[in-house]
C-alpha cells in the first residue's frame, strides 16, 4: 500500500447526493472522503428549480421521496444551517379534462404510498387560490410539499459533513477509478491518490464516465434546465405551482421565495455540455415561458424577469435515476442521473446510500433504479444535446 | 455573396461612425439603439420640444456633438435604424430585442457592439438612501430632462466625469456644495505625460478645472468617503469624508452624485461568449479585443466605451475601425491608408485612456475597507459583512460562488453597481488575488424583461 489518503468510503462527486451521503455516513461512524471537481453543489444541485415535490413522481419512487421529505423537515436542526426549506404546499394543475383525470388517478394511486393529495376544481379551487388563471380546470394539492434554496442546500450538507469529520476535497477532478486488491482507488488530474474500502459515485452528468471504468456504462445525456427569476414583489403566492401536461412547450413551474422573487422554469430543455461545463438558456425558450406563465397566474404579466440561468443535468432514457449497488463489483455504489428531479430526493438518497454502504441493505425500496437495467448498454459518453 | 447582414448595437459615437463606414462601403446596417434618439449618452439629444442650445448641452464638445448628429441625419435613409430597441440577449447569430413591449429577432453575419459605459460605483455607507445618483444618472437628468438631482448637491468619487458633471450642474444653476475627489492631486500631475498625448483634450480638462476653481464650490482631493447621511423618509441629508489632512468633515446636501470613472457595459459581449481578460491597471475584467476591435468570437466586434473607456473621440475611431474589420472579415476590401490613420489615432486615444486611469485610479482599498454594516448590494440589500462572512467562513473565494451563497449581484442590476467592490471585498477577505476571485458571469436579460412580452406573438 503506497501513500495517499485512505478512508472507509470514497465519494466521487459533491452534489447534493454526495454531500448528503457524506453527512449521513459520518452519522453512521464511517470515515469518508468526498472528492469534488469544482465546488460543492455547483452544478445541477445548485442550479435547479428548488422543488421539494413528491406528487407526480414515478410511484415506486415515493417511499424514497417520503424518506427524503422527512429529512427536509428537520434539515435545519440536522445541519445547523438554513437552506430555506418552506413546506408551502405544491399545486399540480391541469388545463384539460384529460389531464384533470390523470392527476386525479395519480391521487388515488399515491394514497397507498402514504401521500395524501387533495383534488380541487371549479370554484373551490379558485376560492382557495384566487390568483389562478381562467384556463386552469383542476388542481391536485399536496399540503406537505414545498421548496428550498438549491444554492444553499448542498453546500450546507457539505459543511455539516466536514464539521462531522468528513474530508471534503474540492477543486480536484477524479480521472481514474479502479479496484486495487480488495479496495478502491481514485486518482485526480493533479496526481493525488485516494483509497477506500467502498466507493460511491455521485458524479451527476459525469457519472457514466466513471461507471464505465468499472464496466458499467450507461446511456446518459445532458440537458440544461431553463430557469428564470423575476424582481421581488410582496410574498403572496404560497404553493409551488406546476402544470401537468403532455405538451413540452406548456410545461411551466413556479415558486415565490420569501424574499419575494418568483422563480420559474420549464418548457423545452436547453443545450448543456459536460465537456465545457456550460449550459445555456435559449432566448426563445425564455420568451416561450413568458407566454405560458401568465396562463397560470395572469397577474405576473406586470412583473419583469431580471435573470435567467441553466445548469448541467443528466438524463437517462427511462427518466429515472441510477441508484444502488453496482451489479458487478461488491463495495461499489452509484447514485447519479436524476433526470431533473433529484433535488427533493437528495437528503433521502444520501441517507439511503449511507445505510446501504454501512449495513449492506436498506429499508427503502430502490430496486427499480439498479444500474443492471443498462447491462447491455454501450453508450458511455454524456453527449451534448441541442 | 449576398448582402451581408451587419448589426450595430448602440447609436452613440462608436455606433454612428461604424454605421458611416459601413454605408460608405455600400452596406446597409441595422442600427439597434435603446435610446429614443441617436447620440448615445455623451451626445444625448434632448427630447423633441426642448430648446437648449448645443453649447448649453454639450459645452466644449458642442462642435463634435453637432457633427455627429449631422452625420447621423445624413446616414438615416441609408441604414435600418431601430430606436427604442433594447438588445436583451444574443445567441446563435441572432440579437434578441424588446421594443415597446414587443420581442424581435435580428440575425447577423457580423455584430458590432457599441453599448457604451455606465458609472463604476463604489459603495459607501448610506448609499442606499434616496437622493444618491450615479454621475451618469445626474447628467441624464440635466441633459434629457433639464432638471437637477437636488437643490444642494455633493459630487463624490473620481474621474473626469465627476468634474464635468459638477461644473455642468454649477453652470445650470444648481447649488454644488462640494466636489470630493478620492484621487490625490499628485496622481493627476504624474499622469500628465500620458495625458499630453492629446494636448487639446488636456487643455479642455484644465479649463474644466479652472471653471470649478472659479465657481466657488468646495473642492477637496484625496478624500476618503466615510458616510452618506440620510433618513428612510427624507433621503440624503449630508456626506461625511475624511479630508487629506485627516479631518472628518460633513457637507449638508439633499442629493449626491457618485461615480468612480466608467466601466464597460459588456453584458452583450459576455452573452455572445466573448473571452474576457483581467486588466491589472484598472482592476477589472473586460473583453479581449485586437487593435481593430475584433473579439475572441468570429463575427463579433466591440467598440467604444463598451470595451475600453477612451471617451467619445476614441469611440468614434474605434467604431470606424470595427466596421473596417467586419468588412474585411466578410471579404470586402478596405482601403489601407485611411485605416492606418485611424489606427495611429487609436493608439493616441489608448495612451490618453491610460493616463486618465492613472490620474483617477479606482480606489480598491476603499472597497476592501468598507465597514461590515454598509449595504453592498443595493438591489438585494446585502451588507458588506454578509459577503465577508461567506468569503471567510463558507469558502466563497470566487465571486460567482459568493453570489450563489449571498445573492450579491443577483438583483436587477446583476452586479453592475456592486460587482467590482464585491470582488475587492472577497479578495481582501480571503487573501486571494483579484484576478483569481474572478468576475460575475453575465446572464440574460441585459436589462429587466417584461413578462408581458410573452403575450405578443413574434
Amino acid at each position: 500500500m503506497t501513500g495517499g489518503t485512505r478512508s472507509d468510503v470514497l465519494i466521487i462527486g459533491g452534489g447534493i447526493m454526495g454531500a448528503s451521503a457524506a453527512f449521513f455516513l459520518r452519522q453512521r461512524g464511517k470515515s469518508v472522503t468526498l472528492i469534488e471537481r469544482g465546488l460543492i453543489g455547483q452544478q445541477a444541485s445548485g442550479t435547479n428549480f428548488g422543488n421539494v415535490r413528491r406528487q407526480g413522481r414515478f410511484l415506486p419512487q415515493l417511499p424514497l421521496a417520503n424518506r427524503s421529505r422527512a429529512i427536509w423537515g428537520r434539515l435545519n436542526e440536522l445541519l445547523g444551517e438554513d437552506a430555506e426549506f418552506l413546506p408551502s404546499g405544491h399545486l399540480r394543475l391541469a388545463y384539460t379534462e384529460e389531464m384533470a383525470g390523470r392527476i386525479e388517478q395519480y391521487g388515488r394511486d399515491a394514497r397507498p404510498y402514504g401521500l395524501e393529495l387533495e383534488m380541487l376544481s371549479g370554484n373551490v379551487l379558485r376560492d382557495r387560490f384566487p390568483f389562478l388563471g381562467p384556463e386552469i380546470r383542476a388542481g391536485s394539492y399536496s399540503p406537505l410539499d414545498g421548496h428550498a434554496n438549491p444554492r444553499l442546500a448542498a453546500p450546507a450538507f457539505g459543511r455539516a459533513a466536514k464539521r462531522a469529520g468528513a474530508e471534503i476535497v474540492e477543486r480536484a477532478e477524479v480521472l481514474t477509478v479502479e479496484q486495487e486488491g480488495g479496495s478502491f482507488r481514485a486518482e485526480t488530474a493533479d496526481g493525488r491518490v485516494f483509497r477506500a474500502e467502498q466507493m460511491l459515485i455521485t458524479a451527476g452528468a459525469w457519472g457514466s464516465r466513471l461507471s464505465q471504468q468499472f464496466g458499467e456504462p450507461v446511456p446518459l445525456v445532458v440537458h440544461g434546465p431553463q430557469m428564470a427569476v423575476t424582481e421581488p414583489v410582496p410574498y403572496g403566492l404560497e404553493p409551488v405551482l406546476g402544470i401537468a401536461t403532455t405538451i413540452p412547450e406548456e410545461i411551466i413551474y413556479l415558486r415565490q421565495v420569501k424574499r419575494g422573487n418568483i422563480v420559474f422554469g420549464g418548457g423545452i430543455r436547453g443545450p448543456a455540455s459536460a465537456e465545457t461545463l456550460r449550459a445555456y438558456v435559449k432566448p426563445e425558450n425564455t420568451l416561450g415561458q413568458l407566454s405560458q406563465i401568465t396562463r397560470i397566474v395572469p397577474a405576473l404579466r406586470r412583473l419583469n424577469v431580471i435573470r435567467v440561468w441553466s445548469g448541467i443535468e443528466s438524463y437517462l432514457p427511462d427518466d429515472i435515476p441510477i441508484m444502488g449497488p453496482s451489479a458487478r463489483i461488491p463495495g461499489l455504489h452509484y447514485a447519479f442521473g436524476f433526470c431533473g428531479h433529484g433535488f427533493q430526493l437528495g437528503p433521502g438518497v444520501g441517507d439511503v446510500m449511507a445505510e446501504l454502504i454501512a449495513t449492506g441493505q436498506t429499508s427503502t425500496p430502490i430496486e427499480p433504479f439498479t444500474i443492471a437495467r443498462f447491462a447491455n448498454s454501450t453508450t458511455n459518453q454524456p453527449g451534448g444535446h441541442p | 455573396m449576398a448582402e451581408p447582414r451587419i448589426i450595430i448595437v448602440g447609436a452613440g459615437p462608436a455606433g454612428v461612425r461604424a454605421a458611416e463606414a459601413l454605408v460608405a462601403a455600400g452596406v446597409r446596417p441595422v442600427l439597434l439603439d435603446e435610446g429614443q434618439r441617436d447620440g448615445g449618452q455623451i451626445y444625448r439629444r434632448q427630447p423633441e420640444g426642448f430648446s437648449r442650445t448645443p453649447e448649453q448641452l454639450y459645452g466644449t464638445e458642442a462642435g463634435r456633438a453637432i457633427a455627429l448628429h449631422r452625420s447621423f441625419e445624413r446616414l438615416k435613409p441609408q441604414i435600418d435604424y431601430r430606436p427604442r430597441h433594447l438588445a436583451w440577449n444574443v445567441a446563435d447569430g441572432v440579437v434578441h430585442t424588446i421594443s415597446e413591449g414587443k420581442p424581435g429577432q435580428f440575425a447577423y453575419d457580423a455584430l458590432i457592439i457599441a453599448a457604451g459605459a455606465t458609472d463604476r460605483l463604489l459603495p459607501v455607507k448610506g448609499w442606499q438612501h434616496a437622493g444618491v445618483y450615479s454621475l451618469g444618472g445626474a447628467q441624464i437628468a440635466l441633459k434629457a430632462q433639464a432638471c437637477a438631482i437636488g437643490r444642494k448637491v455633493v459630487f463624490l468619487g473620481t474621474g473626469p466625469l465627476l468634474q464635468l458633471v459638477a461644473l455642468q450642474y454649477h453652470k445650470a444653476g444648481a447649488e454644488v456644495v462640494a466636489l470630493l475627489d478620492t484621487s490625490p492631486f499628485p496622481r493627476q500631475v504624474m499622469a500628465l505625460p500620458k495625458l499630453a498625448a492629446r494636448p487639446g483634450m488636456l487643455l479642455k480638462g484644465l479649463r474644466i478645472v479652472g471653471g470649478l476653481m472659479a465657481s466657488g464650490m468646495a473642492i477637496h482631493r484625496g478624500v476618503t468617503p466615510v458616510e452618506i447621511h440620510g433618513e428612510a423618509e427624507a433621503g440624503v441629508t449630508g456626506v461625511s469624508v475624511r479630508l487629506a489632512s485627516g479631518e472628518i468633515r460633513r457637507f449638508d446636501c439633499d442629493a449626491v452624485g457618485l461615480g468612480y470613472h466608467l466601466r464597460p457595459e459588456a453584458q452583450l459581449a459576455d452573452l455572445a461568449r466573448c473571452a474576457f481578460t483581467f486588466d491589472a491597471r484598472t482592476r477589472q475584467f473586460w473583453p479581449e479585443i485586437d487593435a481593430d476591435g475584433r473579439s475572441s468570437v468570429p463575427g463579433i466586434y466591440l467598440a467604444g466605451d463598451g470595451v475600453r473607456t477612451q471617451g467619445a473621440d476614441g469611440a468614434e475611431i474605434s467604431g470606424a475601425l470595427a466596421a473596417c474589420a467586419a468588412l474585411e472579415d466578410l471579404g470586402r476590401s478596405v482601403p489601407d491608408a485611411p485605416r492606418a490613420a485611424l489606427r495611429a489615432k487609436a493608439r493616441v486615444m489608448e495612451r490618453f485612456r491610460e493616463g486618465i486611469a492613472e490620474a483617477y485610479p479606482w480606489p480598491a482599498g476603499l472597497a476592501a475597507d468598507l465597514p461590515d454594516e454598509a449595504i453592498l448590494c443595493r438591489c438585494e440589500g446585502i451588507t458588506v459583512g454578509e459577503l465577508r462572512e461567506a468569503a471567510k467562513e463558507k469558502g466563497a473565494d470566487e465571486v460567482n460562488r459568493a453570489k450563489a451563497l449571498t445573492r450579491v449581484g443577483m438583483g436587477r442590476c446583476q452586479g453592475r453597481y456592486c460587482g467590482h467592490a464585491g470582488a475587492e471585498i472577497v479578495a481582501a477577505a480571503t487573501g486571494m488575488p483579484l484576478e483569481a476571485v474572478g468576475r460575475l458571469r453575465g446572464q440574460a436579460p441585459v436589462k429587466p424583461l417584461a413578462i408581458a412580452a410573452g403575450e405578443v406573438q413574434p
